[in-house]
């Protein structure tokens, strides 16, 4: 469709089209978020009400946290016109290498920490630097990464499982925050909604976290009216807004139930927080989506795409390391079969939420909603007593499903 | 006698509407060519033709050898000898020329492809096109030129009644284009009836017999003519005004030097023997636009492409100066840092990220003009597109249009607002005006001059002698890798640069 109105329609215009359209446009973002909800509620529903158990709903945050700690990388991988096939090898390989350090040489926690981080990094770097100065195809490089890091756990560790950890590593994926408002101000919560014992921390971060995206949004929204920007209707923006609020302050709310904030969750809300700005509001972000949606142009507009194709590589290889040693601290036992497969669950969470195999399209928010939806589906079914089997199905469907309404709303609008 | 009448052609897309009952009669045995600007609405009308929008999908008829044409897809329309050859040509490059001729159409018994008969037919098909190339040759081992001929041995091969080509010269070099105009006109004889869809006017004056000019969707005209049409009589039914001046009217006064560059020389990136630019040296000063001249190979988009940033090629070696002082520009930071920008010739595939919006790529090259500390200000980003929207006229409903669904000239004019937002001293233009219609054209024109006015330097590199005497001070011309003259404009003219070229 070639665009052929006078330049005296300028924007303002846009904004009086219907919401129908409005959707149509947007249809992807809202879809995601409505296929949570949705499978949540089936769930929910099915498991009598197991699945926004307080308890229940810890555990799945927990479960999830190293899959959304790699998601974040892999987004960029998979933004920048690459793939890291590696993570689940590498994963495993830090996790290895953690048990090695702590348990056999008696290193102390914070020193293994960062060794396994610099560790990371270095693989990272050391696969990207095929793929960016060579020019390798990142399949071939890390389809390699991902045999050499399985191969040299099983050497690390013997082919045996090592542990347990100490109890203050275990803490990076166990512990949870410790509610620092008097208690009296908790039992006096309890005694108001009825519930055993209330964490106000996280019922309070919950509420601010909810006040803040109305916040941003209030103010996005404001800034993009000042410019004229196609703007999404006022109902749907409430609706939107409320539903996130409530979700945040829900969630939340159920952990106060529990135990509290889990240390793993500040670590992957941070790191989201972190990875949606620089890749929205950055320069390297927006250079990273310009070298994925063409990179000879890129190149000729004066952006040095090998060093961020690097780049994206080794910052990969430090969240995988992150994932690793969070995961092994959930096991609390390093074992030779710790990752595997699991880069399949990654890759899998962004394209669900939107990123396209070609490069340059995706968001770090629809990455982590993409890892959640899955982690529910994983979690229900198990609660359902669902087979393995059917699991395995029913999960490579619904990532078909996905891509393939991604590419019918492309062909629609194209 | 009509061989194709179609009546009262409409189509709509979503919120626009594309076509509004357009006519075009093709008679048995001529040639005709059906031009319009970009946009104006050729292709849809062709993809109609052929069944790429089946049936139904458009309002009005299609009279094919007077009968009615209800074509459900491609594979209809083939069937009933119209073929048309898109501008992107559709053959596979690892396969050898009687293997693409005969794709899907093989000579084959029980799914066994009969190799000797392949190859015979092949022979005869080119033999009819004018190739001379054995069959089984890699299509990815011959030029475009050839390619497109064997395109045409390929719908020959189908027992054509009708062939549409799309822009069949764009890519091709002035001698190849002419043959491929010469074969069309044999073809003409052989009884082949030709629509030929084209921005180049002297072309269609050399091949057509009659012409429909289509603008906004609405056939404006059919001329004859076998009488002969002046491009100008075109011109005007193609933009609604009498174009006169194909050039926007200038007066330049060059100041101080600005850009020298002085014996570069530049080897092939992949074959190392072969020396692609020759001890090349050229000058651009201060409110002057320089052309370079050459054909299509000669050098000038390597020439060009080596100076910045060193995108092309390899031991590249040379001094570049700027207002005197020597400048580093090994990469292509550095040399947007120095103050030269370069325009490419493909801007579809080397200036803009398509799916990106016109805001995206507007700060691309510049992001530290939109960004404090490296965090954008995506305001300050909105401001700056509106900006060179308004300064450019740039047709889009807002600068959150994906670029991918611009026209071509309102591309160019977005990738020309990306380079001028870094403030450039020097911008080297490479086939600034290519695939874009002729209104646009003057309003690039009417940009480059405005550079000029400024005082910014433009090397402007161009296949269109025309518009390099229309719009240079000083012309370069380029043969085989080196600069072999230099003339000013009022010393300049089109036999004068050929012979240049010609007597080297």
């Amino acid at each position: 469709m070639e665009v052929a109105e006078s330049d005296t329609k300028a924007a303002p215009d846009v904004r009086t089209k219907g919401i129908g359209a409005y959707i149509s446009a947007h249809l992807r973002q809202y879809g995601l978020l409505f296929a949570l909800i949705a499978v949540m509620f089936f769930f929910q529903v099915v498991t009598d009400g197991t699945l926004l158990r307080a308890v229940n709903v810890t555990n799945l945050l927990l479960q999830n946290s190293y899959i959304i700690i790699m998601a974040l990388g892999m987004l960029v991988v998979i933004v920048s016109g690459n793939i890291d096939l590696s993570v689940g090898s590498v994963m495993g390989f830090i996790g290895a290498l953690a048990a090695v350090l702590i348990v056999e040489l008696d290193q102390p926690v914070i020193l293994t920490i960062l060794i396994c981080l610099v560790a990371g990094g270095l693989i990272g770097a050391a696969q990207g630097y095929w793929v960016a100065y060579w020019k390798i195809p990142s399949f071939i490089v890390t389809l390699a990464g991902m045999l050499v890091f399985r191969g040299l756990s099983l050497l690390l560790l013997e082919g045996q499982s090592v542990g347990p950890f100490p109890k203050e590593f275990q803490l990076i994926a166990t512990g949870f925050v410790p509610d620092i408002f008097p208690a009296g101000l908790g039992e006096w919560l309890a005694d108001l909604l009825g519930a055993r014992k209330v964490n106000v921390l996280a019922l309070a971060t919950g509420i601010a976290a909810a006040a803040l995206v109305v916040w941003i949004g209030l103010r996005q929204r404001a800034q993009n009216k000042a410019y004229g920007i196609e703007d999404e209707p006022k109902s749907f923006f409430i609706a939107r807004t409320t539903i996130i609020a409530a979700a945040l302050i829900f969630v939340m709310y159920k952990l106060s139930l529990f135990r509290g904030l889990p240390n793993v969750l500040i670590t992957m809300g941070v790191l989201t927080v972190i990875y949606a700005f620089i890749t929205e509001t950055t320069t390297v972000g927006r250079r990273i989506y310009a070298l994925g949606g063409n990179q000879k142009a890129a190149k000729l507009s004066g952006i040095k795409t090998e060093r961020l194709t690097f780049l994206a590589f080794a910052n990969m290889g430090v969240l995988a390391a992150a994932a690793g040693l969070v995961f092994a601290a959930r096991l609390n036992t390093a074992t030779p079969k710790a990752g595997f497969a699991l880069e399949l669950d990654v890759i899998a969470a962004v394209f669900i939420g939107g990123a396209s195999m070609s490069g340059g399209v995706g968001t770090i928010i629809g990455a982590v909603v993409g890892a959640f939806l899955m982690g529910v589906l994983n979690n229900g079914m198990s609660i359902m007593g669902i087979g393995i089997d059917y699991q395995q199905m029913i999960k490579g469907l619904v990532l078909l499903a996905a891509v393939i309404f991604d590419v019918y709303n492309k062909n629609k609008q194209g | 006698m009509a061989l194709l009448s179609m009546q009262n052609i409409s189509k709509t897309f979503p919120g626009v509407k594309a076509l509004d009952r357009v006519n075009l009669d093709v008679q048995k045995g001529e040639i005709h060519a059906v031009v319009g600007e970009n946009g104006a609405g050729k292709s849809t009308l062709m993809k109609i033709l052929s069944g790429v929008y089946a049936h139904g999908d458009y309002d009005g008829d299609i009279l094919f050898d007077d009968k009615p044409a209800r074509f459900a897809g491609i594979s209809d329309s083939e069937k009933q000898g119209i073929i048309i050859i898109h501008q992107e040509l559709a053959l596979v490059p690892q396969l050898s020329i009687a293997e693409n001729i005969f794709l899907g159409n093989e000579c084959a018994s029980n799914g066994v492809i009969d190799w000797r008969r392949t190859n015979r037919r092949t022979d005869e098909l080119l033999a009819k096109v004018g190739l001379v190339e054995a069959p089984t040759t890699k299509v990815d081992n011959i030029g475009v030129g050839k390619q497109q001929l064997v395109e045409i041995a390929k719908a020959l091969s189908k027992d054509v009644k009708l062939l549409i080509l799309d822009e069949p010269t764009a890519a091709l070099q002035e001698n190849d284009s002419r043959k491929l105009l010469d074969l069309m006109l044999e073809l003409k004889a052989q009884g082949v009836t030709c629509i030929i869809i084209s921005h180049k006017l002297n072309e269609v004056r050399y091949v057509a017999d009659s012409v429909t000019v289509i603008r906004d969707g609405m056939t404006v005209s059919k001329l004859d003519a076998k009488a002969g049409l002046s491009e100008n009589e075109i011109v005007r039914d193609m933009v609604g005004r009498d174009m006169t001046h194909r050039f926007p009217d200038h007066k330049r006064t060059p100041g101080k030097m600005l850009l020298e560059v002085e014996d570069w020389n530049v080897w092939h990136p992949e074959h190392a023997g072969r020396q692609v630019i020759r001890d090349a040296s050229f000058n651009v000063r201060a409110g002057e636009v320089v052309g370079i001249a050459g054909l299509m190979g000669s050098g000038r988009t390597e020439l060009a492409m080596s100076i910045f940033g060193r995108s092309y090629g390899r031991n590249i070696s040379g001094a570049v100066r700027l207002n005197g002082k020597p400048v580093d520009v090994s990469t292509v930071d550095r040399a947007i840092a120095a103050g030269i920008s370069y325009v490419t010739e493909d801007r579809k595939a080397l200036g803009l990220v398509l799916d990106e919006t016109i805001r995206f790529n507007t700060t691309l090259a510049n992001l530290d003009g939109v960004s404090s500390g490296s965090v954008l200000n995506r305001n300050e980003e909105t401001r700056v597109a509106e900006r060179y929207r308004k300064a450019l006229a740039i047709r889009t409903p807002s600068v959150f249009q994906k670029t991918v669904n611009l026209s071509g000239g309102n591309q160019q004019k977005v990738v020309l607002a990306k380079w001028l937002f870094t403030a450039p001293e020097v911008l080297i233009l490479d086939e600034p005006t290519r695939g874009i219609d002729v209104g646009a054209k003057y309003e690039i024109y009417s940009i480059i001059n405005d550079l000029a006015a400024e005082g910014k330097g433009v090397v402007m590199i161009s296949s269109e002698m025309p518009e390099l005497l229309g719009m240079c001070d000083r012309i370069y011309v380029m043969n085989e890798g080196a600069l072999v003259g230099e003339l000013a404009v009022g010393d300049a003219s089109q036999e004068r640069i050929m012979s240049l070229i010609v007597n080297e």
